[in-house]
Protein backbone atom coordinates (compact mmCIF):
# COMPACT_ATOMS: atom_id res chain seq x y z
CA UNK A 1 0.00 0.00 0.00
CA UNK A 2 2.45 2.29 1.13
CA UNK A 3 4.44 1.46 -1.80
CA UNK A 4 1.77 2.33 -4.00
CA UNK A 5 0.93 5.02 -2.69
CA UNK A 6 4.48 7.26 -3.30
CA UNK A 7 5.08 5.18 -6.49
CA UNK A 8 1.60 5.85 -8.38
CA UNK A 9 1.91 9.72 -8.85
CA UNK A 10 5.21 9.01 -10.40
CA UNK A 11 3.53 6.77 -12.75
CA UNK A 12 0.79 8.89 -13.71
CA UNK A 13 3.90 11.15 -14.44
CA UNK A 14 5.24 8.59 -16.83
CA UNK A 15 1.80 8.13 -18.46
CA UNK A 16 1.00 11.53 -19.33
CA UNK A 17 4.17 12.60 -20.69
CA UNK A 18 4.07 13.79 -24.33
CA UNK A 19 6.95 11.23 -25.62
CA UNK A 20 6.22 12.67 -28.64
CA UNK A 21 7.59 15.84 -28.26
CA UNK A 22 9.72 15.41 -25.49
CA UNK A 23 13.04 15.89 -27.91
CA UNK A 24 12.36 19.61 -28.57
CA UNK A 25 11.02 20.28 -25.09
CA UNK A 26 14.39 19.38 -23.44
CA UNK A 27 16.21 20.68 -25.98
CA UNK A 28 15.43 24.09 -24.94
CA UNK A 29 17.86 26.36 -23.39
CA UNK A 30 16.29 27.53 -20.03
CA UNK A 31 16.04 23.01 -19.43
CA UNK A 32 19.72 22.90 -19.23
CA UNK A 33 20.10 26.42 -17.73
CA UNK A 34 17.75 25.61 -14.90
CA UNK A 35 19.27 21.75 -14.63
CA UNK A 36 22.84 23.07 -14.28
CA UNK A 37 21.68 25.75 -11.66
CA UNK A 38 19.55 23.12 -9.76
CA UNK A 39 22.30 20.41 -9.39
CA UNK A 40 25.33 23.37 -8.29
CA UNK A 41 23.07 25.06 -5.70
CA UNK A 42 21.88 21.83 -4.05
CA UNK A 43 25.48 20.59 -4.15
CA UNK A 44 26.72 23.78 -2.63
CA UNK A 45 23.79 23.95 0.29
CA UNK A 46 24.71 20.82 0.78
CA UNK A 47 28.67 21.38 1.31
CA UNK A 48 27.43 24.36 3.46
CA UNK A 49 25.09 22.43 5.83
CA UNK A 50 27.74 19.47 6.02
CA UNK A 51 30.07 22.49 7.08
CA UNK A 52 27.81 24.39 9.65
CA UNK A 53 25.84 21.29 10.02
CA UNK A 54 28.31 18.26 11.56
CA UNK A 55 29.49 20.08 14.25
CA UNK A 56 26.13 21.56 15.49
CA UNK A 57 24.98 17.85 15.40
CA UNK A 58 28.01 17.08 18.10
CA UNK A 59 27.01 19.67 20.24
CA UNK A 60 23.28 18.59 20.10
CA UNK A 61 24.30 15.11 20.63
CA UNK A 62 27.65 15.26 23.00
CA UNK A 63 27.38 18.48 24.93
CA UNK A 64 26.14 18.98 28.03
CA UNK A 65 25.31 22.92 27.59
CA UNK A 66 22.22 24.15 29.35
CA UNK A 67 19.31 25.02 26.68
CA UNK A 68 20.16 21.98 24.62
CA UNK A 69 16.57 21.09 24.10
CA UNK A 70 15.49 24.62 23.11
CA UNK A 71 18.16 24.29 20.90
CA UNK A 72 17.00 20.97 19.03
CA UNK A 73 13.63 22.51 18.79
CA UNK A 74 15.30 25.51 17.12
CA UNK A 75 16.97 23.06 14.85
CA UNK A 76 13.81 22.14 13.44
CA UNK A 77 11.66 25.39 12.74
CA UNK A 78 12.92 25.29 8.88
CA UNK A 79 11.35 21.61 8.71
CA UNK A 80 8.14 22.91 9.87
CA UNK A 81 7.85 26.33 8.63
CA UNK A 82 5.93 26.75 5.27
CA UNK A 83 9.12 27.45 3.31
CA UNK A 84 7.36 30.81 1.64
CA UNK A 85 7.54 32.21 5.56
CA UNK A 86 10.97 30.93 5.34
CA UNK A 87 11.96 33.12 2.55
CA UNK A 88 9.79 36.17 3.74
CA UNK A 89 12.01 35.87 7.21
CA UNK A 90 15.12 35.61 5.40
CA UNK A 91 14.25 38.92 3.17
CA UNK A 92 13.54 40.61 7.26
CA UNK A 93 17.35 39.72 7.99
CA UNK A 94 19.76 39.92 4.82
CA UNK A 95 17.10 41.26 2.43
CA UNK A 96 18.19 44.65 1.78
CA UNK A 97 16.39 46.27 3.97
CA UNK A 98 17.21 43.34 6.77
CA UNK A 99 18.50 43.33 10.16
CA UNK A 100 21.58 42.44 8.70
CA UNK A 101 21.34 43.15 4.89
CA UNK A 102 20.94 46.47 5.52
CA UNK A 103 24.30 47.76 6.58
CA UNK A 104 25.60 45.20 4.31
CA UNK A 105 23.98 46.88 1.34
CA UNK A 106 24.94 50.29 2.76
CA UNK A 107 28.52 49.98 3.43
CA UNK A 108 29.64 47.58 1.08
CA UNK A 109 27.13 47.79 -1.55
CA UNK A 110 26.21 43.86 -1.20
CA UNK A 111 22.86 42.63 -1.88
CA UNK A 112 21.61 39.05 -1.56
CA UNK A 113 18.17 38.53 -2.92
CA UNK A 114 17.93 37.90 -6.25
CA UNK A 115 20.97 36.21 -6.19
CA UNK A 116 22.57 32.30 -7.37
CA UNK A 117 23.64 33.26 -3.40
CA UNK A 118 20.36 33.87 -2.64
CA UNK A 119 19.30 30.38 -3.80
CA UNK A 120 21.64 28.66 -1.99
CA UNK A 121 20.85 30.44 1.07
CA UNK A 122 17.33 29.67 1.37
CA UNK A 123 18.32 25.74 0.11
CA UNK A 124 20.45 26.02 3.30
CA UNK A 125 18.11 27.50 5.31
CA UNK A 126 15.73 24.27 4.46
CA UNK A 127 17.60 21.50 3.80
CA UNK A 128 19.96 21.63 6.68
CA UNK A 129 17.91 20.60 9.61
CA UNK A 130 17.76 17.37 7.80
CA UNK A 131 21.37 16.59 7.79
CA UNK A 132 21.63 17.65 11.56
CA UNK A 133 18.78 15.35 12.79
CA UNK A 134 20.12 12.44 10.89
CA UNK A 135 23.72 13.09 12.28
CA UNK A 136 22.38 13.82 15.67
CA UNK A 137 20.48 10.63 15.92
CA UNK A 138 23.82 8.67 14.28
CA UNK A 139 26.06 10.17 17.19
CA UNK A 140 23.24 9.15 19.87
CA UNK A 141 23.49 5.77 18.57
CA UNK A 142 27.38 5.18 18.28
CA UNK A 143 29.13 3.86 21.30
CA UNK A 144 30.58 6.81 23.27
CA UNK A 145 32.87 4.33 25.32
CA UNK A 146 35.22 4.44 22.00
CA UNK A 147 35.47 7.96 22.47
CA UNK A 148 36.46 7.48 25.82
CA UNK A 149 39.02 4.63 25.18
CA UNK A 150 40.28 7.01 23.02
CA UNK A 151 40.69 9.78 25.12
CA UNK A 152 42.12 7.17 28.24
CA UNK A 153 44.91 6.25 25.53
CA UNK A 154 46.38 10.17 24.82
CA UNK A 155 44.05 10.95 22.03
CA UNK A 156 43.49 14.92 22.17
CA UNK A 157 39.79 16.16 21.53
CA UNK A 158 40.28 16.67 18.02
CA UNK A 159 41.68 13.41 16.89
CA UNK A 160 39.58 11.63 18.90
CA UNK A 161 36.77 13.05 16.28
CA UNK A 162 38.76 12.52 13.32
CA UNK A 163 39.70 9.39 14.21
CA UNK A 164 37.35 7.70 16.24
CA UNK A 165 33.53 9.29 16.26
CA UNK A 166 33.69 10.47 12.40
CA UNK A 167 34.14 7.14 11.09
CA UNK A 168 31.84 5.45 12.94
CA UNK A 169 29.18 8.24 12.42
CA UNK A 170 30.18 8.35 8.53
CA UNK A 171 27.20 6.22 7.27
CA UNK A 172 24.58 8.61 9.32
CA UNK A 173 26.41 12.12 7.99
CA UNK A 174 26.08 10.12 4.42
CA UNK A 175 22.66 9.44 4.34
CA UNK A 176 22.14 12.91 6.25
CA UNK A 177 23.97 14.50 3.00
CA UNK A 178 22.11 12.75 0.91
CA UNK A 179 18.61 13.72 2.63
CA UNK A 180 19.93 17.27 2.66
CA UNK A 181 20.88 17.32 -1.28
CA UNK A 182 17.62 15.88 -2.47
CA UNK A 183 15.59 18.57 -0.59
CA UNK A 184 17.29 21.02 -1.45
CA UNK A 185 17.20 20.46 -4.97
CA UNK A 186 13.43 20.14 -4.64
CA UNK A 187 13.27 23.36 -2.91
CA UNK A 188 10.54 25.34 -3.96
CA UNK A 189 8.57 28.10 -1.56
CA UNK A 190 11.81 29.78 -0.04
CA UNK A 191 14.01 30.13 -3.46
CA UNK A 192 11.19 31.95 -5.14
CA UNK A 193 10.33 34.36 -2.40
CA UNK A 194 13.75 35.21 -1.43
CA UNK A 195 15.61 34.04 -4.64
CA UNK A 196 12.52 35.03 -6.89
CA UNK A 197 13.29 33.44 -10.97
CA UNK A 198 14.93 35.02 -13.39
CA UNK A 199 16.80 32.28 -15.83
CA UNK A 200 20.38 31.64 -15.53
CA UNK A 201 20.94 33.16 -12.10
CA UNK A 202 17.52 32.24 -9.75
CA UNK A 203 15.73 29.72 -12.01
CA UNK A 204 16.08 26.61 -10.31
CA UNK A 205 14.22 23.27 -11.55
CA UNK A 206 11.27 23.38 -9.34
CA UNK A 207 10.61 27.03 -10.06
CA UNK A 208 10.84 26.02 -13.99
CA UNK A 209 8.24 23.54 -13.51
CA UNK A 210 6.30 26.00 -11.51
CA UNK A 211 6.00 28.16 -14.27
CA UNK A 212 5.36 25.31 -17.18
CA UNK A 213 2.79 25.13 -15.12
CA UNK A 214 1.03 28.27 -16.09
CA UNK A 215 1.81 27.77 -19.92
CA UNK A 216 1.95 23.96 -20.60
CA UNK A 217 1.32 21.46 -18.19
CA UNK A 218 2.51 19.33 -20.49
CA UNK A 219 5.99 20.79 -20.53
CA UNK A 220 5.82 20.52 -16.65
CA UNK A 221 5.81 17.04 -16.46
CA UNK A 222 8.52 16.87 -18.86
CA UNK A 223 10.46 19.04 -16.69
CA UNK A 224 9.64 17.19 -13.78
CA UNK A 225 10.45 13.89 -15.15
CA UNK A 226 14.08 15.63 -15.95
CA UNK A 227 14.69 16.16 -12.09
CA UNK A 228 13.05 13.17 -10.90
CA UNK A 229 15.65 11.66 -13.61
CA UNK A 230 18.81 13.71 -12.49
CA UNK A 231 17.96 13.10 -9.03
CA UNK A 232 17.90 9.65 -8.89
CA UNK A 233 20.28 8.54 -10.95
CA UNK A 234 22.77 10.42 -8.83
CA UNK A 235 21.95 8.92 -6.10
CA UNK A 236 21.83 5.79 -7.27
CA UNK A 237 25.37 6.36 -8.50
CA UNK A 238 26.72 7.90 -5.04
CA UNK A 239 25.11 4.49 -3.24
CA UNK A 240 27.08 2.75 -5.48
CA UNK A 241 30.57 4.59 -5.50
CA UNK A 242 31.15 6.18 -2.34
CA UNK A 243 28.74 4.96 0.56
CA UNK A 244 28.70 1.53 -0.03
CA UNK A 245 24.99 -1.03 0.80
CA UNK A 246 25.23 0.31 4.73
CA UNK A 247 23.57 3.53 3.55
CA UNK A 248 20.13 3.17 1.74
CA UNK A 249 19.88 6.80 -0.38
CA UNK B 1 -5.30 47.71 -29.35
CA UNK B 2 -7.65 47.42 -32.22
CA UNK B 3 -7.78 43.34 -31.80
CA UNK B 4 -8.72 44.12 -28.36
CA UNK B 5 -11.72 46.52 -29.03
CA UNK B 6 -12.86 43.85 -31.60
CA UNK B 7 -12.46 40.76 -28.89
CA UNK B 8 -13.89 43.18 -26.30
CA UNK B 9 -16.98 44.10 -28.25
CA UNK B 10 -17.61 40.43 -29.01
CA UNK B 11 -17.31 39.36 -25.74
CA UNK B 12 -19.98 42.42 -24.62
CA UNK B 13 -22.18 41.45 -27.35
CA UNK B 14 -21.89 37.69 -26.49
CA UNK B 15 -23.46 38.44 -23.04
CA UNK B 16 -23.25 36.11 -20.04
CA UNK B 17 -26.95 36.29 -18.82
CA UNK B 18 -26.14 39.42 -17.04
CA UNK B 19 -29.36 41.16 -18.45
CA UNK B 20 -31.63 38.40 -18.33
CA UNK B 21 -32.98 40.15 -15.40
CA UNK B 22 -34.38 36.37 -13.87
CA UNK B 23 -35.68 35.50 -10.85
CA UNK B 24 -32.50 35.48 -7.96
CA UNK B 25 -35.43 33.89 -5.33
CA UNK B 26 -34.15 30.93 -3.77
CA UNK B 27 -30.69 31.67 -3.74
CA UNK B 28 -29.45 29.80 -1.36
CA UNK B 29 -26.47 27.34 -0.64
CA UNK B 30 -22.61 27.69 -1.05
CA UNK B 31 -21.42 29.27 -4.18
CA UNK B 32 -18.02 28.58 -5.24
CA UNK B 33 -15.89 31.79 -7.09
CA UNK B 34 -13.12 30.95 -8.91
CA UNK B 35 -11.11 34.74 -9.10
CA UNK B 36 -8.01 36.00 -10.20
CA UNK B 37 -5.75 37.03 -7.28
CA UNK B 38 -6.39 40.38 -8.38
CA UNK B 39 -10.16 40.48 -7.49
CA UNK B 40 -9.63 39.80 -4.22
CA UNK B 41 -10.92 42.86 -2.22
CA UNK B 42 -14.06 43.71 -4.13
CA UNK B 43 -15.22 40.20 -4.95
CA UNK B 44 -15.02 39.34 -1.15
CA UNK B 45 -17.01 42.98 -0.49
CA UNK B 46 -19.42 42.22 -2.97
CA UNK B 47 -19.52 38.40 -1.45
CA UNK B 48 -20.87 39.98 1.90
CA UNK B 49 -23.31 42.04 0.14
CA UNK B 50 -24.66 39.10 -2.01
CA UNK B 51 -25.07 37.23 1.67
CA UNK B 52 -26.81 40.14 3.31
CA UNK B 53 -29.55 40.19 0.18
CA UNK B 54 -29.67 36.45 0.32
CA UNK B 55 -29.98 34.75 3.80
CA UNK B 56 -28.75 31.12 3.44
CA UNK B 57 -26.93 31.53 0.76
CA UNK B 58 -22.74 31.71 1.50
CA UNK B 59 -20.22 32.82 -1.00
CA UNK B 60 -16.89 31.11 -1.05
CA UNK B 61 -13.64 31.92 -2.82
CA UNK B 62 -10.82 30.39 -4.63
CA UNK B 63 -8.27 33.92 -5.60
CA UNK B 64 -5.45 32.80 -7.08
CA UNK B 65 -3.49 33.44 -10.75
CA UNK B 66 -5.97 33.01 -13.61
CA UNK B 67 -3.95 30.53 -15.27
CA UNK B 68 -3.29 28.51 -12.57
CA UNK B 69 -7.78 28.46 -12.08
CA UNK B 70 -7.80 27.75 -15.23
CA UNK B 71 -5.55 24.78 -15.42
CA UNK B 72 -7.50 23.76 -11.62
CA UNK B 73 -10.85 23.93 -13.47
CA UNK B 74 -9.60 21.99 -16.90
CA UNK B 75 -8.27 19.22 -13.96
CA UNK B 76 -11.50 19.13 -12.87
CA UNK B 77 -12.11 21.45 -9.96
CA UNK B 78 -15.53 21.71 -9.39
CA UNK B 79 -16.94 25.59 -9.19
CA UNK B 80 -19.84 27.68 -9.52
CA UNK B 81 -17.99 30.76 -10.70
CA UNK B 82 -14.95 31.73 -12.72
CA UNK B 83 -13.38 35.15 -12.89
CA UNK B 84 -10.42 35.49 -15.28
CA UNK B 85 -7.81 38.71 -15.34
CA UNK B 86 -7.52 37.83 -19.18
CA UNK B 87 -9.04 36.75 -21.86
CA UNK B 88 -6.38 34.22 -23.07
CA UNK B 89 -7.14 32.40 -19.79
CA UNK B 90 -11.12 32.58 -20.15
CA UNK B 91 -10.25 31.33 -23.61
CA UNK B 92 -8.57 27.72 -21.70
CA UNK B 93 -11.70 27.08 -20.02
CA UNK B 94 -14.14 28.09 -22.64
CA UNK B 95 -12.30 25.50 -25.20
CA UNK B 96 -12.68 22.81 -22.84
CA UNK B 97 -16.48 23.13 -22.78
CA UNK B 98 -16.25 24.45 -19.00
CA UNK B 99 -18.14 27.39 -19.64
CA UNK B 100 -21.73 27.10 -19.82
CA UNK B 101 -22.19 30.57 -21.59
CA UNK B 102 -20.46 32.86 -23.63
CA UNK B 103 -18.29 35.15 -21.40
CA UNK B 104 -19.44 38.72 -19.95
CA UNK B 105 -16.54 41.71 -19.73
CA UNK B 106 -16.97 43.17 -16.97
CA UNK B 107 -13.78 45.17 -15.91
CA UNK B 108 -10.53 46.75 -17.24
CA UNK B 109 -7.21 46.98 -15.70
CA UNK B 110 -3.78 48.77 -16.76
CA UNK B 111 0.00 48.47 -15.68
CA UNK B 112 1.11 50.81 -13.29
CA UNK B 113 4.60 51.48 -11.60
CA UNK B 114 4.89 50.24 -8.51
CA UNK B 115 7.37 52.03 -6.34
CA UNK B 116 8.77 51.51 -2.53
CA UNK B 117 7.67 54.92 -0.48
CA UNK B 118 10.26 57.51 -1.09
CA UNK B 119 10.86 56.28 -4.67
CA UNK B 120 14.63 55.31 -3.58
CA UNK B 121 15.24 54.33 -7.05
CA UNK B 122 14.15 57.54 -8.70
CA UNK B 123 11.88 56.13 -11.18
CA UNK B 124 10.13 58.28 -13.29
CA UNK B 125 8.99 56.33 -15.85
CA UNK B 126 9.45 52.94 -18.17
CA UNK B 127 13.11 53.25 -19.56
CA UNK B 128 13.93 53.08 -15.51
CA UNK B 129 12.59 49.69 -15.59
CA UNK B 130 14.89 48.88 -18.87
CA UNK B 131 17.77 50.19 -17.28
CA UNK B 132 20.14 47.05 -15.85
CA UNK B 133 21.68 49.21 -12.93
CA UNK B 134 18.02 49.24 -11.00
CA UNK B 135 16.99 46.64 -9.59
CA UNK B 136 13.21 45.24 -10.99
CA UNK B 137 10.99 42.74 -10.63
CA UNK B 138 8.17 41.75 -13.21
CA UNK B 139 5.86 39.06 -13.79
CA UNK B 140 6.49 35.83 -15.61
CA UNK B 141 5.77 36.01 -18.89
CA UNK B 142 3.68 32.90 -18.87
CA UNK B 143 1.09 34.85 -16.09
CA UNK B 144 -0.94 37.88 -17.67
CA UNK B 145 0.46 40.38 -15.97
CA UNK B 146 4.26 39.18 -17.21
CA UNK B 147 2.65 39.33 -20.92
CA UNK B 148 1.12 42.56 -20.69
CA UNK B 149 4.19 44.09 -19.39
CA UNK B 150 5.79 42.29 -22.39
CA UNK B 151 3.29 45.02 -24.71
CA UNK B 152 4.03 47.48 -22.77
CA UNK B 153 7.92 47.35 -23.44
CA UNK B 154 7.50 46.67 -27.00
CA UNK B 155 4.92 49.91 -27.70
CA UNK B 156 7.80 51.88 -25.98
CA UNK B 157 10.94 49.85 -27.89
CA UNK B 158 12.65 48.86 -24.87
CA UNK B 159 14.05 45.94 -23.53
CA UNK B 160 12.86 44.70 -19.49
CA UNK B 161 16.20 44.85 -17.48
CA UNK B 162 14.51 42.63 -14.92
CA UNK B 163 15.94 41.35 -11.92
CA UNK B 164 13.52 38.53 -11.08
CA UNK B 165 9.97 37.02 -12.83
CA UNK B 166 7.52 36.78 -10.52
CA UNK B 167 5.41 34.05 -10.20
CA UNK B 168 1.80 35.95 -9.49
CA UNK B 169 1.63 40.01 -9.33
CA UNK B 170 0.89 40.14 -5.61
CA UNK B 171 4.89 38.65 -5.42
CA UNK B 172 5.99 41.54 -7.73
CA UNK B 173 4.30 43.45 -5.11
CA UNK B 174 5.36 41.96 -2.23
CA UNK B 175 9.52 42.34 -3.38
CA UNK B 176 8.28 46.41 -3.19
CA UNK B 177 6.88 46.47 -0.32
CA UNK B 178 9.75 44.92 1.01
CA UNK B 179 12.28 47.17 -0.56
CA UNK B 180 13.97 44.72 -1.80
CA UNK B 181 13.32 45.62 -5.87
CA UNK B 182 13.03 49.49 -6.87
CA UNK B 183 10.66 48.87 -9.05
CA UNK B 184 7.89 46.32 -10.47
CA UNK B 185 5.25 46.62 -12.79
CA UNK B 186 2.22 45.75 -11.53
CA UNK B 187 -1.69 46.24 -11.77
CA UNK B 188 -2.91 50.05 -11.35
CA UNK B 189 -5.57 47.58 -8.83
CA UNK B 190 -2.51 46.48 -6.76
CA UNK B 191 -1.11 49.88 -6.28
CA UNK B 192 -4.28 51.42 -4.88
CA UNK B 193 -4.90 47.99 -2.90
CA UNK B 194 -1.38 49.06 -1.32
CA UNK B 195 -2.39 51.71 0.13
CA UNK B 196 0.53 53.70 1.23
CA UNK B 197 2.89 50.74 1.24
CA UNK B 198 3.84 51.88 -2.24
CA UNK B 199 3.53 54.80 -4.70
CA UNK B 200 2.28 54.41 -8.20
CA UNK B 201 3.86 55.77 -11.29
CA UNK B 202 1.51 56.21 -14.35
CA UNK B 203 3.19 56.00 -17.60
CA UNK B 204 1.89 56.29 -21.03
CA UNK B 205 2.85 53.11 -22.96
CA UNK B 206 0.18 51.41 -19.90
CA UNK B 207 -2.74 52.33 -22.52
CA UNK B 208 -1.09 48.79 -24.54
CA UNK B 209 -1.36 47.02 -21.24
CA UNK B 210 -5.24 46.85 -21.32
CA UNK B 211 -6.64 43.68 -20.26
CA UNK B 212 -10.04 42.77 -19.96
CA UNK B 213 -11.49 40.27 -17.17
CA UNK B 214 -14.48 38.12 -18.14
CA UNK B 215 -16.83 36.29 -15.88
CA UNK B 216 -18.89 33.58 -16.38
CA UNK B 217 -20.81 30.66 -14.51
CA UNK B 218 -19.81 27.28 -15.51
CA UNK B 219 -21.52 24.13 -16.99
CA UNK B 220 -21.07 21.96 -14.09
CA UNK B 221 -21.94 24.64 -11.55
CA UNK B 222 -23.36 22.72 -8.44
CA UNK B 223 -25.09 26.25 -7.25
CA UNK B 224 -26.17 27.54 -10.83
CA UNK B 225 -28.94 30.06 -9.30
CA UNK B 226 -26.26 30.96 -7.16
CA UNK B 227 -24.13 31.07 -9.58
CA UNK B 228 -25.92 33.53 -11.71
CA UNK B 229 -26.65 35.85 -8.89
CA UNK B 230 -22.87 36.46 -8.15
CA UNK B 231 -22.69 37.52 -12.27
CA UNK B 232 -26.07 39.72 -11.88
CA UNK B 233 -23.95 41.06 -8.92
CA UNK B 234 -20.55 42.10 -9.95
CA UNK B 235 -22.41 43.18 -13.84
CA UNK B 236 -24.70 45.63 -11.71
CA UNK B 237 -24.66 49.38 -11.17
CA UNK B 238 -23.56 48.32 -7.16
CA UNK B 239 -21.03 46.05 -8.66
CA UNK B 240 -19.68 48.08 -11.24
CA UNK B 241 -19.53 51.31 -8.77
CA UNK B 242 -17.31 48.66 -6.24
CA UNK B 243 -15.18 48.24 -9.15
CA UNK B 244 -14.50 51.65 -10.23
CA UNK B 245 -13.65 52.61 -6.32
CA UNK B 246 -10.96 49.80 -6.11
CA UNK B 247 -9.37 51.26 -9.04
CA UNK B 248 -11.12 49.18 -12.45
CA UNK B 249 -11.89 50.70 -15.15
CA UNK B 250 -15.11 49.61 -16.78
CA UNK B 251 -15.84 48.62 -20.15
Amino acid sequence: MAVAFLVLPLVGLVVRAPWSTIGPQLAQQEVGQALRLSLFSATLATLLSLVLGVPLAWVLARSRIRGRSVLRALVTVPLVLPPVVGGVALFLVIGRTGILGRPLYEHLGVTIPFTTTAVVIAETFVAMPFLVISVEGALRAADARFEDAAATLGADRWTTFRRVTLPLVAPGIAAGAVLCWARALGEFGATITFAGNFPGTTQTMPLAVYLALQRDPEAAIVLSLVLLAVSLGTLLLLRDRWLGRGVAA
Amino acid sequence: MKRLIAALAVLTLAGCGASDGGSTDGVTGTVTVFAAASLTDVFTDLGHRLERDHPGLTVEFDFAGSSTLASRLTEGATADVFASADTDQMDVVTNNGIVSRAPTLFAMNVLEIAVPPGNPGGISGLADLADPAKRIALCAPEVPCGAAAGKAFDAAGLTAAPDTLEPDVKAALTAVQLGEVEAALVYATDVHAAGDSVEGIEFPESEDTLTGYPICTLTDAPNPAGALAFVQLVTSDAGRKALTAAGFRLP
